[in-house]
């Protein structure tokens, strides 16, 4: 019994670290992928790059604790999972290599050349990054043929059906919409305008397919049983809605930080939407769902549980503390001579 | 290509790669931080320019740091599926740990650092590269404790098929993780501080900022003085540790073959592995291994044919590497010496500057051997005593590894050959104007 309520507690840590991770790296990630888009000179995209610059490593760092908490606290479905998703998993490092790489590069010499093939790194990466997020997400909330062994029979391309494509599409979109938001909080003039352009352009495509992910999910995901069975989870839903239908509202109001936090909040309602309908599972498996891995099949012994959770209690707060402190400080609106200076990306 | 042969060459290819960054992390930010604290202190302009000099070297080197880390974090799962079901319970916390405790931190700071010279008060600039310092070494801590986990593995029972956590305690407090990070972190330092030599030694060398590059000299040489001397020191203590929980690594690391009371030393062996035996054995001090093993020149040691073939490291390789280690370590001590006698008219001494420019690499040599001691002389263990490598790997197809290894290789030897370039730029550029 106390077991599975560390085991609870472990699940909704587990979905805060990815959440957390959706909603940091996710502007960083779209500002990649719009940035041929959003930026017409060298200027532009010395704002864009350093607009994320203080944030993006940090941000990654999210991803890194998700993973390791899912080892800690679940190590048979961190096991599982990775193994099984092998090619989509390394595709996905390799692309954060990259993009790591392209950011930190593009600066250290001065040649047009140069820097245009590691924006095309950057770009490709980014883009690359975000439809594997949601091709793979999208998989999790369908399930996976997991059999009795714990081996998931399905490779690189069985991940690649039209449910983990919408789910890819979706993300790639919802990333897009973030991070032009947060250029247009950083940025001022041309740049600012063509931001808020993209956002104005991309949010109908972004609600059409929010809507149509709900959807489809009816069809071809097990996720709203839970809703049916504790209606009071359908808050998660109603936020992403509201938060959805603010951003535009808010956008054309000029108030860029506004809006950029209600596309936080709508990336914060859909995730939540996705994970509260997949307890207690972690991955189902679409062939018997005894194979599906589960938070009370999964999971690390009490002591570990126990550990992990007062760590966790402890330094997770302070960390949230210095990185409240960190936006705060450096996230101005950026001008040319903060991107030419010589602490600049 | 087997996919467990596959899987051991691509972790060792991932590890070792992310180890040609991660000792320059450890020490150049605390001499990053030593420099700008001086500047707050004396209020030297130069301490302020090295901060900034040493400071951009650190980022380059860092930015590969981070990305080979990444991939690292989630090969455990993807290649050792079986290790991680069956010790995650122990392992896996660790290094989640690290990841709060250490990455959160360092990877924050170092933004703050990077970004905040015309933003914060200095105090509070100082402040970052010294969090970035603790962040890094924090994290050198838990990786630490995790792998001196699967080297002695301590505070876990079996229970429902697997090693679950008994004692978190035991685990934290595992003095052979302890000995590893000392030992680990002091050899980054060492590292560290032949980096700051050899490239003052460069500029010295062509007359270029004599009294910029003269005072950083001045600070590294103190550093590698007092940490090579540590190391030989520590490293020794470590041997006895390896003697007593890992009687086979040691074996292989002094090429032992039979069990001896009052085992002697020898200054050069050939090992000859397939007929278990040296082919040449030259320099007998006698007594001298148990004395070093286990402070007792009459003690049994014992030697490989001890131990069932299947249980054996490879020889050769663990000895070569040990013998490198060794050796270096001791040049060190004899290279940091001169440089700190020479620390206050460097220039004065053109052979010696030469020599330090060439031994910028020999330290990451050290570092390297030194892992593959730990890690190919645990063998065929992949958590000693526990869990056999073969066991460990997981079901994956042979195409798949082939592919992620070739990748590996062909992509890190390309971000590795750029990031060294730029390293070098950047290095002979020399420091801002004042
Ligand atoms: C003795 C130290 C040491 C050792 C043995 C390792 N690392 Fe490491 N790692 C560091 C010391 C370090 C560091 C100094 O903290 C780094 C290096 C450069 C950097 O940016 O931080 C780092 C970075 C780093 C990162 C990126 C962190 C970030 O984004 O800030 C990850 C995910 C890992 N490591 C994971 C691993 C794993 C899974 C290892 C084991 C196989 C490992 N490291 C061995
Ligand atoms: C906490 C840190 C580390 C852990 C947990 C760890 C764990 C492992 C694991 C799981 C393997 C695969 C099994 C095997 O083939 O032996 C391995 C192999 C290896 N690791 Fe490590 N490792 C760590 C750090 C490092 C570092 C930093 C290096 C070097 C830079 C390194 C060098 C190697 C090498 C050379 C092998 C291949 C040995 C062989 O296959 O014969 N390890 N290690
Ligand atoms: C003369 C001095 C030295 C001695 C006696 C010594 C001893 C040892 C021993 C016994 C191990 C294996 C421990 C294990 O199995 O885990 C080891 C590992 C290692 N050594 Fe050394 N060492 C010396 C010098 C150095 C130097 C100069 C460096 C680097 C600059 C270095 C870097 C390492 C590293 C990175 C490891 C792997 C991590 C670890 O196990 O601690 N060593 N050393």
């Amino acid at each position: 019994m106390e077991q599975n309520v560390f085991q609870v507690i472990w699940f909704v840590l587990w979905g805060v670290l990815w959440i957390g991770y959706f909603v940091l790296d996710g502007f960083d990630l779209g500002a990649g992928v719009l940035l041929p888009k959003l930026a017409s000179n060298e200027t532009e995209r010395r704002i864009v790059y350093n607009a994320i610059g203080p944030f993006w490593d940090a941000n990654e760092v999210w991803l890194i604790t998700a993973g390791g908490a899912t080892f800690a606290a679940f190590p048979k479905a961190y096991a599982i999972m990775f193994s099984g998703l092998y090619s989509a998993l390394l595709l996905l490092l390799f692309c954060l290599i990259f993009r790591g790489v392209a950011i930190e590069f593009r600066g250290k010499q001065n040649d047009a050349g140069w820097r245009s093939k590691w924006d095309l790194v950057f770009v490709a990466s980014s883009l690359v990054a975000t439809l594997l997020l949601g091709v793979a997400f999208a998989n999790i909330f369908r399930g996976l043929p997991i059999d009795e062994k714990g081996i998931i029979r399905g490779g690189l391309l069985y991940l690649l059906n039209p449910y983990g494509l919408l789910g890819g599409v979706f993300f790639v979109v919802m990333f897009a919409v973030h991070g032009a938001l947060w250029v247009a909080y950083r940025s001022t003039g041309a740049l600012y305008h063509r931001a808020k352009g993209w956002v104005l352009k991309l949010w109908p495509v972004e609600a059409v397919l929010a809507v149509l992910f709900l959807l489809v999910s009816f069809r071809s995901t097990s996720l709203w049983n839970n809703y049916f069975k504790h209606p009071f989870l359908f808050v998660f839903p109603i936020v992403a809605v509201v938060a959805l239908i603010l951003i535009p509202i808010l956008v054309k109001r000029d108030s860029a930080l506004w809006a950029w936090i209600s596309s936080a909040l709508f990336i914060v309602g859909a995730a939540s939407w996705g994970l509260a309908g997949l307890f207690p599972n972690l991955l189902p498996s679409t062939l018997s769902p005894k194979n599906s891995l589960t938070v009370f099949n999964s999971s690390s012994s009490l002591l570990t549980l126990k550990v992990m959770t007062v760590v966790a209690f402890v330094f997770v707060p302070i960390m949230l503390c210095y990185k409240f402190w960190v936006y705060k400080t450096f996230s101005g609106k950026l001008t040319e001579e903060t991107v030419y200076g010589e602490d600049a990306y | 290509m087997d996919v467990l042969l596959g899987s051991r060459l691509q972790f060792a290819v991932a590890a070792m790669f992310h180890f040609l960054f991660v000792p320059l992390t450890l020490g150049l930010s605390v001499l990053t931080a030593v420099f700008e604290t001086l500047y707050l202190k004396t209020g030297d302009e130069d301490y302020k320019r090295a901060a900034k000099f040493w400071g951009k070297l650190f980022l380059i080197n860092f930015a590969l740091g981070v990305v080979t880390g990444i991939t690292l974090e989630f090969q455990f799962g993807t290649n050792w599926r079986y290790y991680s079901e069956y010790v995650g319970d122990v392992f896996g916390s660790l290094l989640a740990i690290e990841a709060t405790l250490a990455f959160f931190l360092e990877s924050t700071f170092i933004a703050v650092w990077h970004f905040g010279w015309n933003r914060l008060s200095p105090k509070l600039h100082c402040l970052a590269i010294w969090l970035v310092a603790l962040g890094s070494n924090v994290s050198a801590l838990w990786i630490l404790l995790a792998n001196g986990w699967m080297q002695n593995p301590v505070g876990y029972v079996i229970r429902n098929g697997r090693a679950e956590l008994e004692s978190f305690w035991a685990v934290v407090t595992n003095s052979f993780g302890w000995m590893e990070f000392i030992h680990t972190v002091t050899g980054a330092f060492i590292l560290s501080s032949f980096f700051v030599l050899g490239v003052s030694a460069y500029h010295l060398l062509k007359g270029n900022e004599v009294e910029f590059f003269k005072k950083s000299f001045r600070v590294a040489a103190v550093f590698a003085l007092v940490f090579s001397l540590f190391e030989v020191f520590n490293g020794h203590l470590h041997g006895s540790e390896v003697a007593k929980v890992q009687p086979t690594k040691l074996a292989a690391m002094e090429s032992l073959w039979e069990t001896k009371k009052g085992a002697p030393m020898y200054l050069f062996i050939i090992p000859d592995e397939k007929n278990e035996r040296n082919l040449v054995e030259i320099g007998k001090i006698p007594g001298f291994l148990s004395f070093l093993a286990y402070h007792d020149f009459s003690a049994t040691v014992k030697g490989l044919k001890e131990f069932p073939k299947e249980d054996r490291p490879p020889v050769l390789l663990t000895f070569l590497s040990f013998r490198l280690m060794v050796g270096l370590g001791f040049l060190f001590v004899l290279l940091s010496t001169l440089a700190w006698l020479k620390r206050n008219e460097p220039e004065k001494s053109p052979w010696l500057l030469r020599i330090l420019l060439l031994s910028i690499p020999l330290p990451y040599i050290a570092c390297e051997m030194g892992w593959i001691v730990a890690e190919v002389g645990r063998q065929p263990w992949i958590v000693y005593g526990l869990m056999k490598t073969k066991d460990a790997v997981s079901p994956l197809a042979p195409s798949q590894v082939l592919i992620s290894l070739v990748a590996f290789i062909v992509v890190y030897t390309a971000l590795g050959i750029i990031d060294f370039w730029l390293l070098t730029k950047y290095a002979k550029k020399g420091p801002d104007r004042a």
